[in-house]
């Protein structure tokens, strides 16, 4: 399969999911598509596509939280970023993890550090914050006012 | 018979970075294990966020000691990848030398360590000395030991002068005979197969399942590289070779290394006779609004940065997933049902990399406790030494 077979293919298949696609260039599609088909396109393009999961990405953009689950089709190298926007307050979006283990620790990571949480998840404890980091508590969250302000003022910004 | 939990770390004297394995076993065997990590936590990603495009490059150098060109070139390549541009021909070549420069080092450091850990310290010697002569090699191209700082976004700091290229092909082609002999010693040795062969097997599809990377996906079988899949630097320019064993076990993982050092050499040496001239630097002014991704292939795997800018001179998000990420969480399929002996080396055989998993914190001042500043710390750490000195009569 080449670059714009995939790219044919996926348009056919998931017409109503999918809400707009960028090509930013030759290997990097971002495709952004609708929370609720996230599970269904991402088992094809790992499964069917045969592609590596890489990792996911979270942005906080201050009225919704944006997802990003990047794939890497080998074969033909082409970088797959599907996006997802989920609106605040109400994070909550399906788990890859029940298709593949690869996204176990990843969305463990974002649930704590940007309070989303992944349905379905077998295992959503924390991965990298203190025992005694208070619940609730976001670090990367765009409204995160915890900061110690000497330590800003120290990093000279 | 019942269940009993060992625990091993979070500070252990066979680990050389605080982590926390839980193992359960039953008599002998390994029935479950459970991994906490986050004991090496800075809050790297957050802190780059506050740093300009070229400062964050030198904050992301000091990720992980190993790793500290893996990360800036996978940095650099994500913020080269929201313009989008190409960096200048010599500057390809001369920061493949330094990422493979820094592979033989990583492998060779691990192979001593994996020596170490199965008790056959003369390996763990040997190695270590020839990695000095790597060491020295990257001295004199970039005047560093480690965190050579050498990579900027659009190219590199400082060129390689011309009078040194003979020294350092010298130096390689010095290398290769005791890495022979090293290969010899290593594959060859029957003490060593009976430790690793056949032990902790991750199979093809547990590798794809777990989206393992590097030398613990190529030892099963998964034909995986970031070097190959999508061409960065000069490596579609020079001649070498994927190595790909099938058996995934911890030997595999053993002989991958091993022989992906000779491909490193050679990749080394093509490099410095074909290192073509001119520019060494894009001059890159302004970063424009818009997201990149860059990957690379570091010693352990796939090392990814994702980099989002609103056209400041800051990013605005900063995601860095090393590949011990994906490599650690195969344990689960590699140590249950091994033997409470053979689980060190398992463990160690992903070469896991924690200060590169763990990045991100933030300092807070909540229930009412004390935060200390630096200079607290000195102080703090100059009573205690009074203290000793006093206790011990020392003058």
């Amino acid at each position: 399969m080449t670059r714009e077979e995939v790219l044919c293919d996926l348009r056919k298949k998931f017409k109503d999911d999918i809400v707009e696609i960028i090509e930013k260039h030759s290997k990097r599609i971002y495709i952004e598509i609708k929370p609720e088909s996230l599970v269904k396109m991402a088992s094809y393009i790992f499964k069917d596509l045969k592609a590596r999961f890489n990792t996911a990405s979270g942005v906080d953009v201050r009225y919704h939280v944006e997802i990003l689950y990047h794939f890497l089709i080998e074969d033909i190298n082409l970088l797959v970023s599907l996006r997802v926007k989920l609106q605040k307050p109400k994070l909550e979006i399906a788990s890859l993890s029940p298709i593949f283990k690869g996204a176990n620790w990843i969305e463990r990571e974002i649930h704590e550090i940007l309070g989303i949480n992944f349905k379905d998840h077998p295992d959503l404890r924390r991965l990298l914050l203190a025992d005694d980091w208070p619940d609730g508590v976001y670090p990367l969250r765009r409204d995160y006012k915890e900061w110690d302000k000497n330590a800003i003022r120290d990093r000279g910004v | 018979m019942g269940k009993t939990i060992i625990p091993i770390g979070p500070y252990h004297p066979l680990q050389e970075e605080p982590e926390f394995f839980k193992l359960s076993v039953e008599g002998e065997k390994v029935v479950d294990i459970d991994v906490q990590i986050g004991y090496n936590h800075r809050g790297i990603e957050k802190l780059s966020e506050m740093k300009s495009f070229d400062q964050s490059t030198f904050v992301i150098e000091r990720i992980c000691g190993i790793c500290s060109t893996s990360h800036p070139f996978a940095y650099t390549r994500a913020v080269e990848d929201i313009i989008p541009i190409e960096v200048p021909e010599r500057a390809k070549y001369i920061r493949t030398i330094i990422a493979e420069g820094e592979r033989i080092h990583s492998h060779l450091l691990w192979l001593g360590l994996a020596g170490h850990f199965l008790g056959y310290n003369t390996v763990y010697m040997w190695v270590w000395k020839l990695r000095e002569e790597i060491l020295d090699v990257m001295e004199i191209i970039t005047g560093n030991r480690n965190n050579y700082a050498m990579f900027k976004p659009g190219g590199v700091r400082r060129d390689i002068k011309s009078e040194d290229i003979p020294v350092v092909i010298k130096k390689m082609d010095s290398i290769v005979p005791t890495l022979e002999m090293l290969k010899k010693a290593v594959i060859d040795d029957p003490i060593l197969h009976a430790r690793t062969k056949g032990i902790g097997i991750l199979s093809k599809e547990d590798a794809i399942n777990y989206c393992a990377l590097g030398p613990t996906a190529r030892a099963s079988g998964v034909a995986r590289d970031v070097r190959k899949d999508s061409p960065y630097g000069a490596y579609d320019k020079v001649e070498w070779d994927m190595i790909v064993t099938h058996n995934g076990d911890v030997f595999d993982k053993v002989v991958v290394r091993v022989l992906e050092v000779f491909e490193s050499v050679k990749i080394i040496k093509n490099c410095f006779l074909n290192l073509p001239g001119g520019e060494i630097d894009a001059n890159i002014m302004d970063i424009p609004s818009g997201e990149g991704i860059g990957n690379i292939e570091a010693p352990r795997g796939e090392c990814f940065h994702y980099v989002r800018s609103d056209g400041t001179n800051r990013p605005v998000r900063h995601k860095v997933r090393a590949p011990t990420f994906m490599n650690l969480p195969t344990c689960k399929a590699t140590v249950v049902g091994e033997s409470i002996s053979d689980a060190t080396i398992i463990l160690a055989s992903i070469d896991p990399c924690y200060c590169c998993t763990e990045r991100m914190t933030a300092i807070r001042n909540i229930r009412g406790k004390k935060i200390l500043s630096g200079e607290d710390l000195v102080k703090l750490s100059r009573e205690k030494t009074e203290i000793l000195r006093n206790r011990m009569g020392v003058k």
